[in-house]
């Protein structure tokens, strides 16, 4: 059975959000980890816009805050956010990884430590590199991997990087990644 | 990537990092077996790869032979990332809220704990003299790691980041021009002495070492983020016994004194500022 689901995103990240995220019914099994690399802006207003449209919580990690299903975390602005095996999240301010703070690469890796086979990450549309050396560490410890396939995508570098590092499970559109995460969220796998 | 951790060892890897962590503690006393086990495995992968050496426990057999690879270690472990003037609006809480408070007393001590470098000090240092209370202050700016301490003394940065601190000291309503309290040299600029005459920097380790005494005003900025729950109460207990009565506290952006230990033993002053107020009890 499946854990957690994290999800990493730069230019072109909301958009794609907004047409996933809302694809979570109440009581959604597992947690939805989520960067998006929104430079030092506040996390405030497009947290209370995507609340707007999401059947479930979306709310900014907090440190030490205990990770609960049914919930879909933002890492704040300007800390990379890291997963503990004890299932709570930690901040941290150590410098940029592929130019962005938060990383993808940095949640990824770390979450993939703690959730090993049990995890599911995600790469949509971004304008750099981030996040492909994330995914292909899922994959070595056995996660499910899928990217958003770079037609269909606003930004094609991330998505691209990802297809060519990790070599993941599935490349499919955003419709397509909302109903294969619903079905795997609840498969018995 | 040199490390050989994947899917079928991932348990062995919390195993041998537990023992890593032990054996540091016995062998140099620094106590990191608190610190957040998502930090600690970062770092400590990140210098595995770095280092092309495949396991934890090659690590730990180096690290109790060689104090050198010890202290690189720790290097890496502290993230000395700091800069001036970071949260501007922090320091304009401070200017409004705490300024006046400290403007009560005839003389006061600051405690800077994890102070890293010192840009955050010397943008401290500044505003005091700004509000012309640089004279009357003492300041202990602290950190466990040596290295950053001597670059702090010195008070010399880069060049290249100081654009970023000029926009960050604006913002923070700096009232006059950050270029008035140092002088440029090639590429790298030096605080005026004026500033680091108040401040003496020492090594304090948060976790080991004990309290200052009689402190009214502690800074602590982002160096919790990095510790587990039961460390950040034994922290926020040590940092309310070195206060004086109605002394104040400032954590770090994400840092809160909510849902710990120490939260009845505190007045919020700015939540969003994370600035607190010893209570008298
Ligand atoms: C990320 S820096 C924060 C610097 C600065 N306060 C800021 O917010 O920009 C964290 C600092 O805390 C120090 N530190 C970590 N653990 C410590 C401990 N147990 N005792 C004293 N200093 C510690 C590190 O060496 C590092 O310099």
């Amino acid at each position: 059975m499946y854990k957690a689901i994290v999800i990493g995103t730069s230019h072109g990240g909301l958009e794609a959000l907004k047409v996933i995220l809302p694809g979570f019914k109440q009581g959604f099994p597992l947690p939805v980890i989520v960067v998006l690399h929104i430079g030092d802006h506040n996390n405030d207003p497009f947290i209370a816009y995507l609340n707007q449209w999401c059947n479930i919580p979306v709310k900014e990690a907090e440190i030490n805050e205990t990770i609960e299903p049914g919930i879909i975390y933002f890492a704040p602005p300007n800390y990379h956010l890291l997963i503990n095996d004890t299932f709570s999240f930690t901040l941290s301010i150590e410098k940029k990884v592929n130019f962005s703070r938060p990383s993808i690469d940095v949640l990824f890796e770390s979450a993939a430590w703690v959730y090993t086979k049990s995890l599911i990450g995600v790469i949509l549309t971004g304008a750099n590199s981030d996040g492909a050396n994330g995914l292909l560490t899922i994959k070595k410890f056995g996660g499910t991997t899928i990217v958003q396939n770079p037609c269909s995508a606003i930004a094609t570098t991330m998505p691209r990087a990802a297809l060519k590092l990790a070599k993941p499970d599935c490349r499919l559109s955003l419709e397509e990644i909302v109903l294969k995460l619903n079905e795997l969220a609840y498969s018995m796998k | 990537m040199t490390n050989e951790y994947n899917e079928s060892n991932a348990d062995l890897l919390n195993i041998e990092i537990k023992l890593l962590l032990e054996a540091i503690f016995l062998k140099y006393g620094y106590d990191f077996r608190n610190y957040s086990k998502a930090h600690i495995k970062r770092r400590v992968l990140h210098w595995l790869n770095v280092n092309h050496t495949k396991t934890v426990s090659e690590l730990l057999h180096n690290i109790l032979r060689n104090r050198e690879i010890f202290y690189e270690l720790l290097d890496d472990l502290s993230i000395n990332v700091t800069e001036m003037y970071r949260d501007p609006e922090f320091y304009k809480s401070l200017r409004n809220i705490v300024i006046p408070k400290l403007n009560t007393y005839a003389y006061f001590k600051i405690w800077h704990a994890g102070c890293s470098t010192g840009e955050e000090v010397y943008s401290l240092a500044i505003l005091l003299k700004e509000e012309g209370l640089l004279g009357r202050c003492q300041i202990y700016a602290t950190d466990f790691n040596n290295k950053v301490l001597e670059i702090a003394r010195e008070g010399i940065y880069k060049k290249a980041d100081i654009e970023q601190y000029n926009r960050n000291y604006e913002l923070a309503g700096g009232k006059y021009n950050l270029s008035d309290y140092y002088q440029a040299m090639y590429g790298s600029v030096k605080f005026q002495n004026e500033l680091s005459e108040r401040i003496v920097f020492a090594d304090h380790n948060l976790v080991t070492d004990s309290v200052f005494a009689d402190v009214n005003l502690i800074l602590c900025r982002n160096v919790m983020i990095y510790f587990e729950k039961s460390l950040q109460n034994q922290v926020l207990k040590l940092f309310y016994e070195s206060l004086v009565p109605s002394g104040i506290l400032c954590l770090g952006s994400k840092e809160t004194i909510k849902y710990t230990q120490s939260e009845n033993y505190f007045d919020t002053l700015d939540e969003k500022q994370r600035i607190y107020k010893k209570k008298l009890i």
